[in-house]
């Protein structure tokens, strides 16, 4: 089981050059919870997550692992605790799987870059959990959209991380595939304790991976906790601006939104 | 390790040691094996043939070197701005020191490799700067294509510049001809002393850097997410480039294409593994420019032909290939 850890953000503002996107936001990162950050377009869900894994330097505020602020964490040590996997990363021309699931070892590598067995190991089971052995020497190019995004997941695993960070990992999926992944993910949680946060577009999918939601709008935080506390339709109508009716996601029981748009609506709806 | 990797090593060395032994053999003046074999392994035998062989040694050693040094600074700048054209030549860096040097020999009578060497890299870090620069400006940023259209019009305009200072100047047109199109035919083991300093610090410098570049290649988010200091990162590696391709400029002119070619012709080999690719680019990158220079020699019989003007001939259509394909995908 991954080591417990404390992270923490405070009175964030952050944003882009000309552009404050989060006007202060306040967050306890759940240790060995699967926490999904939720909101519209534009409401500063990509943009928490990124300053959370460092991308983007906050204007004000800290955020700390375990008490300590993570400008203070040298970054090779810091990625063996906290690892990323942002929305689009860059795939080199004519990599195999393996190459790209083993540059997730670099934190843990000497100047040289030399291949410790505890290495191939790490890699060897990322690829395992990932069910992409099978195309360990094959080129990325070859693998579908499903199977390359369980390649990019691998990649971060190897990386061996407590903490981890993944920015709208099922985007650009078929519905087969983004449940796919979120099954892979919790697998992950479960068996090995690691955190989980991540960026969700499709809100009924969060609801029901999610052990923890935090709900944003507008660049701040809205609500948190579990998905039936903050899965309702007052706070569905205040983030989304959409009328809704909640249910019971007939499946796993979690809350299930059902939007209300102008057309093909009952009789017993259209009141309220 | 990538597959084939010590069958390409084992090809690369052989074809390296072939292209020495051409470079020790073959001339524009034909010479018999006795004659090499003198000038090789006899230093008590004072003819002239025997000497036109020591003097082919140091012209070989000298562009062993410098072909690694382009051969790495291509791929260091390829791994830096993520772009498979980068090349000191496509970027203009080398034609940047060319210009510094002839400026410096033309107005302020400069005339040792030493101070050569310091202009031309402050030639090619001003430049490499500048091209850059332009071709990230507007919309997405510095892609392959902006990239080759900065580096092509500041190298027609700086080539131009270093035309319009010769060419008034014919003692300095007579014996730096070669600042406009590149040759090693001029090596002499003090230009040799001086350049090795500097190929060691940017070779040592790429070497260690390439577990970086490769997180780099993912993307400069990736990169962040693995722990990399992406901005010293870049600084540190362009900086080698700079200097590896600067020190070779100061020395031989402005030779193109060797890191485009090396690059490109290793990666097709062995895959974008940058901890592979970056030592093999220099093994490569001395192999080609040694055999071009061995061709210059043949081809221009009874004198000789720079190898500049030779790789640019084998360079440009590659150039063209790969900036083709590149429109789909980028590095």
């Amino acid at each position: 089981m991954k080591p417990t850890h404390h992270f923490q953000v405070e009175r964030i503002v952050a944003g882009y050059e000309n552009r404050t996107v989060i006007h202060g936001v306040d967050l306890v990162i759940p240790s060995h919870k699967i926490s999904v950050i939720i909101g519209s377009n534009g409401c500063g869900k990509s943009t928490l997550l990124k300053t959370m894994a460092r991308l983007i330097k906050p204007e004000s505020g800290t955020i700390t692992l375990d008490g300590k602020p993570l400008g203070k964490i040298p970054p090779k040590q810091l990625a063996r605790v906290v690892g990323l996997l942002p929305q689009s990363p860059i795939v080199p021309e004519g990599i195999t799987v393996t190459d790209l699931v083993g540059r997730g070892r670099f934190p843990h590598q000497s100047l040289f870059g030399n291949w410790t067995k505890k290495d191939y190991a790490a890699v060897a089971e990322a690829m395992e959990t990932m069910r992409i052995t099978e195309f360990a020497n094959h080129n990325i190019d070859e693998l579908s959209g499903g199977q390359r995004q369980r390649v990019w997941i691998a990649m971060a695993l190897a990386q061996e991380t407590d903490i981890l960070f993944l920015d709208e990992p099922t985007t650009f999926l078929d519905i087969t595939y983004q449940v796919e992944i979120l099954d892979l993910l919790t697998d992950l949680n479960r068996k090995a304790g690691t955190t989980i946060v991540m960026v969700l577009h499709d809100i009924n999918l969060s609801a029901r991976y999610a052990d923890h939601i935090v709900a944003m709008h507008e660049g701040k935080l809205v609500a948190e906790g579990a998905p039936s506390e903050v899965v309702t339709s007052t706070i569905v109508k205040d983030i989304f601006g959409l009328d809704c009716t909640v249910i019971p996601d007939p499946i796993s029981g979690s809350p299930m939104v059902v939007p209300k748009g102008r057309y093909h609506v009952h009789a017993e709806y259209t009141s309220r | 390790m990538p597959k084939n990797f010590a069958l390409v090593l084992a090809a690369c060395i052989v074809l390296l040691v072939v292209c020495v032994l051409a470079s020790l053999a073959l001339g524009s003046k034909p010479l018999r094996f006795q004659e090499i074999m003198d000038g090789l392994f006899r230093s008590d035998v004072d003819s002239y043939s025997a000497n036109i062989v020591r003097k082919r040694i140091s012209r070989t050693v000298f562009s062993l070197c410098c072909g690694a040094a382009l051969g790495v600074s291509g791929a260091l700048m390829q791994a830096v701005t993520r772009n498979p054209i980068a090349d000191p030549s496509i970027l203009g860096v080398n034609m940047g020191a060319s210009l510094f040097v002839v400026c410096g020999i033309a107005f302020w009578n400069i005339s040792t490799a030493n101070q050569y060497v310091w202009l031309a890299l402050a030639g090619a870090a001003l430049t490499a700067v500048f091209v850059f620069g332009i071709g990230s400006m507007g919309r997405g940023g510095a892609t392959p294509i902006k990239l080759v259209l900065a580096g092509a019009a500041t190298s027609a305009a700086l080539g131009s510049l270093v035309t319009a200072i010769m060419i008034p100047r014919s003692y300095v047109m007579d014996q730096f001809r070669f600042w406009q199109v590149g040759s090693v035919g001029s090596a002499s083991w003090g230009g040799i002393g001086t350049f090795v300093p500097f190929l060691a610090v940017g070779l040592l410098v790429g070497f260690l850097a390439a577990p970086a570049l490769n997180a780099l290649a993912l993307g400069d988010d990736t990169a962040t997410g693995l722990g990399v200091r992406t901005g010293a990162l870049r600084f540190a590696a362009a900086l080698a480039g700079v200097l590896l391709c600067g020190a070779t400029t100061a020395l031989a002119g402005p030779i193109g294409f060797i890191g485009l070619l090396s690059t490109h012709v290793i990666r097709l080999m062995i895959g974008p593994d940058l901890r592979f690719v970056i030592p093999m680019s220099a093994i490569a990158g001395a192999g080609i420019l040694t055999i071009a220079d061995v061709g210059g020699r043949l081809i221009g019989r009874p004198g000789e032909l720079e190898v500049g003007v030779v790789t640019a001939f084998i360079g440009a259509p590659i150039l063209i290939i790969v900036a083709m394909r590149s429109k789909v995908r980028s590095l």
